[in-house]
């Protein structure tokens, strides 16, 4: 069945490529989140 | 004839009235819980041996007081001087919150007097609890001597307060050490449960959890305190108190924000870590997500939004939502998600006496933040110890 995860191999392949691909997401979104957290500082 | 009826009628405020109630219904179950056993006054179990007293008056009770090495870390390891303001209320709520988590866990052990027994009988040193207990202990004497220059300044005591203001730094960084050790030390007490907790809830990464769910509770609960504390004691409050409650509400509103935009990341991956996708749609999962989303994503904008456009009311609500996620997290942890798997005749709702004593307890802070705050110089500086504030 697709999906369905046999070996420990198979297991942390899966989840360590989602969570890279999770990770590099956030560390864009963090960097776009701390401008706008900080815009009207630097506009001032 | 006048005087008396004056006196007596400052006395009968409504928040006396209330409290009094209060204390006098928890001393009546104190006395049942002492006298007649844990039995009388708690629905806890075998299966469920930690109820409220835990989950609220001691991992919610923890994670508010916060607050203490957040801000004292901020100011003299960071050296933000401008929230100088904040660090004798924030030690003082820390104090009270530690010294109440103490006096709770009386009620919670089935022999309270076997307490120091980790210390002195048997050491213990490969289980969790003895590192919580050592450090909260330790923590909470940390506390009161940076708390004590507040009441020697207050009892006149010039040579030893002077003493103890020098050991500051030596006692922030303790603070910080203790603090980061048993705040994650918490979350990890679970991981000897995974089978009793929620795979959404469980994580091999609880104890970052704890620890960073810690600091976004200290920084909301300082801005939640400092408003509280300018609608009621605003009269105790020097100029430069009320000078920096903008900055302070502004600078702690931002680090929150952006803790939280932390905390939310590693929540997520915490979700791909143990491949637990397909439990979302679970009504489980809705609750995870409405934690998730309402009480973590929600307040982080919120706070942005709030310093953004520095309006100051969103960033007040917005901890008074935060303190609540932090309430609902601890709860998930300890109560909603444990024991999950066990029919709803087996799963534990806490009793009202249980619920009385957790109220007697947050009463009885309230009443000694009030006395300590209305005598000593908590939200002012000492006339004579101008320089230091």
């Amino acid at each position: 069945m697709e999906g369905t995860i046999h070996t420990l191999q198979e297991y942390m392949f899966r989840t360590e490529t989602i969570t890279y691909i999770l990770i590099v997401i956030a560390l864009f979104a963090i960097t776009f989140f701390w401008k706008f957290l900080n815009g009207r500082d630097d506009e001032e | 004839m006048s005087d008396e009826a004056s006196t007596t009628k400052s006395y009968l405020t409504p928040f006396n009235i209330i409290a009094g109630i209060i204390v006098i219904i928890g001393l009546f179950i104190t006395a049942l819980r002492f006298t007649k056993g844990l039995g009388a006054v708690t629905n806890l179990s075998d299966n469920n041996p930690w109820g409220i007293w835990i989950g609220f008056d001691l991992l919610v009770g923890v994670a508010l007081a916060a607050g203490g090495y957040v801000t004292s870390a901020a100011v003299y390891i960071f050296g933000m001087k401008r929230y100088h303001s904040a660090v004798r209320p924030a030690i003082l709520t820390g104090f009270l919150g530690y010294a109440l988590v103490v006096v709770a866990l009386n009620y919670d052990v089935g022999r309270p007097w076997r307490l120091p027994f980790p210390f002195i009988v048997q050491q213990g040193t490969t289980s969790l609890l003895f590192e919580v207990a050592a450090c909260v202990a330790l923590y909470l004497t940390v506390l009161f001597i940076e708390f004590t220059p507040a009441a020697m300044e207050w009892l006149g005591l010039k040579r030893a307060r002077n003493i103890v203001v020098k050991l500051t730094l030596l006692l922030t960084i303790f603070g910080v050490i203790l603090s980061t050790l048993h705040q994650s030390s918490l979350g990890a007490l679970f991981l000897i449960a995974p089978s009793k907790l929620h795979p959404l809830w469980y994580s091999p990464y609880l104890p970052v959890f704890f620890f960073v769910s810690s600091i976004i509770a200290g920084l909301s609960m300082v801005i939640f305190e400092s408003t509280l504390s300018h609608r009621y004691f605003a009269d105790k409050m020097d100029e430069a108190h009320l000078k920096e409650k903008d900055d302070i509400a502004l600078g702690f509103g931002k680090a929150a924000s952006l803790v939280l935009a932390g905390y939310f990341i590693i929540k997520v991956i915490g979700i791909s870590e143990g491949n637990n996708w397909h439990l979302l749609g679970t009504s489980y999962g809705l609750w995870f997500l409405v934690e998730l989303f309402g009480f973590v994503a929600l307040p982080c904008f919120l706070y942005a939004v709030g310093v953004r456009e520095k309006k100051l009311k969103l960033i007040k609500w917005t901890a008074v939502l935060t303190v609540l996620g932090i309430i609902v997290n601890r709860f998930n942890i300890c109560l909603v998600a444990f024991n999950w798997h066990l029919p709803s005749s087996e799963r534990y709702f806490p009793h009202w006496m249980e619920i009385g004593i957790s109220v007697f307890l947050v009463t009885a802070g309230l009443i000694a933040f009030r006395f300590i705050v209305t005598r000593m110089p908590i939200l002012y500086a000492h006339p004579d110890y101008p320089e230091e504030h």
